[in-house]
């Protein structure tokens, strides 16, 4: 067994909340370049390049790509040698948060209660913690900062089989479609299909994780994502929603096997700060 | 080419901006989300004094970052408008004459925008290191405990929004989205 103090997962989810926020990932920064060479709409390229002038200011200065810093969304990847030490896993990855969104000047946009008082919590905890066991001795985290505004178009779709291909493409371009101006897009669009319901979302959300341009290893399911692509971005409604041919720059799908009565679909949507970055302790 | 406009707001100046035109705003403008709107419409209900004057003002629907050391305020983009629908009409009744936000509106904002000679415009959601470039000064002037709820008042030069529904109802997501529909 190798031992890890949980002290060295509360700084590595500090140091992750922080740079995430601060830095979009190369791939995604691509995907909004080739975006801007392929747009047809004057005022939809302006928008581009702006966005483009954006992450990079956040880059140099070291400050927030979006105000919107989100939930703090964690991966855990936990290897089944390992002997954590020091306090509890939980506490500790809550503990990261804290440190990581005081330190980092990031927004705490998190209140104790759904409905009643919400009260902000003050310190943008609780994350929102998934975790599984996995072979070896390590540790690996991911974080995925969640804004609201992308995240509150998203949808479920609980499909009957019947419905096939055609009820979950439906069912994705009417979410997007519904959703226009407002996850600021343009957006990455990640799709569960298969499982239960909370299983079909959160690998929804864990489409969210891949590389953009990197497609499902399936070949079906992989043209499913490019036909989808293009259905979406033939809706018009561009980047910022102001129209034009960038309305999102990738479709990521995951599947798991289902009932046998059952097809649900899930689409999260994520705005075009695509933020995520892992580590392995 | 950008148009350059003076805040706060005056009929003539709405009456000239058109649903697409891209915008610099100049002068002073307001912050509020979901809390401070329903503080601020139920003091309207209740007849009493609102914190600052909404006559011909323009309220922008932001919740910053924290200001790091040497910045007037952290990243400041927009937050998602339709969450204020309930409330901006009111408002709007009560002078209001801009909103900055990003995303779709109600009809019954539209209807009120049209009614009231008022301007919806969009920042550029996601951006908020570039749109807190713009912002000089920020001071919180109502609401402190509801932390980055709370009212600021800015100072901005040259805050770059585009006009999303102008006096005459007409609206950018829908002409875009026509135009470039296949």
């Amino acid at each position: 067994m190798r031992e890890i103090n949980v002290e060295d997962i509360t700084r590595t989810v500090e140091k992750l909340c922080i740079e995430s926020n601060y830095y979009l990932p190369q791939d995604v920064k691509k995907a909004l370049e080739d975006a801007v060479d392929k747009e047809e709409s004057p005022l939809a390229r302006d928008i581009l390049e702006d966005i483009l002038k954006n992450q990079e200011i956040a880059r140099t200065k070291d400050v927030p790509i979006c105000q919107d810093t989100g939930l703090a969304v964690i991966f855990l990847e936990l290897g089944q040698d390992v002997r954590l030490v020091g306090g509890d896993l939980n506490a500790a990855i809550d503990e990261g948060v804290r440190r990581g969104y005081k330190n980092g000047y990031l927004r705490k946009s998190a209140v104790d209660d759904p409905f009643l008082v919400r009260k902000n919590t003050g310190d943008n905890t609780p994350a929102i913690i998934h975790t599984t066991i996995v072979p070896g001795d390590k540790i690996k985290l991911i974080i995925a900062p969640k804004g609201g505004g992308s995240e509150n178009m998203s949808a479920l779709c609980m499909l009957k089989p019947s419905d096939g291909e055609a009820g979950i493409k439906k069912c994705v371009i009417d979410t997007v479609d519904k959703a226009g101006s407002n996850p600021c897009p343009p957006i990455i669009v990640g799709v569960g299909i298969g499982g239960t319901i909370e299983k079909t979302t959160l690998i929804a959300k864990q489409a969210l994780l891949r590389e953009v341009g990197q497609h499902h290893p399936n070949p079906v399911v992989a043209k499913m994502e490019k036909e989808l692509l293009e259905e979406i971005n033939n809706l018009g409604i561009g980047p910022q929603g102001f129209g034009g041919r960038t309305t999102a720059l990738a479709v990521n799908i995951e599947t798991f096997p289902a009932h046998i009565a059952s097809m649900p679909v899930a689409i999260n949507i994520q705005c075009h700060v695509a933020r995520h970055k892992e580590a392995i302790i | 080419m950008a148009k350059i406009v003076n805040l706060p707001l005056t009929d003539e100046t709405v009456s000239d901006l058109k649903a697409g035109d891209r915008v610099l705003l100049n002068g002073i403008m307001y912050t509020g989300r979901d809390a401070a709107h329903k503080r601020i419409a139920e003091l309207i209900h209740k007849n009493e004094e609102l914190p600052m004057d909404i006559k011909n003002q323009t309220i922008y629907y932001v919740g910053p970052c924290p200001a790091k050391p040497g910045q007037a305020i952290g990243s400041a983009g927009p937050t998602t408008s339709g969450r204020m629908d309930a409330y901006a009409p009111l408002l709007m009744d009560h002078g209001l004459k801009g909103m900055i936000g990003k995303g779709l509106r109600s009809k019954q904002v539209v209807d009120s925008i049209i009614k009231n000679n008022a301007v919806y415009f969009a920042a550029i959601g996601g951006a908020g290191a570039l749109l807190a470039e713009a912002i000089k000064e920020a001071e919180v002037i109502a609401f402190p405990d509801l932390g980055a709820e709370a009212i600021y008042r800015l100072k901005v030069e040259n805050f770059p929004v585009t006009v999303i529904i102008d006096n005459e109802g007409n609206d950018l997501y829908k002409i875009g989205k026509e135009q470039y529909k296949k």
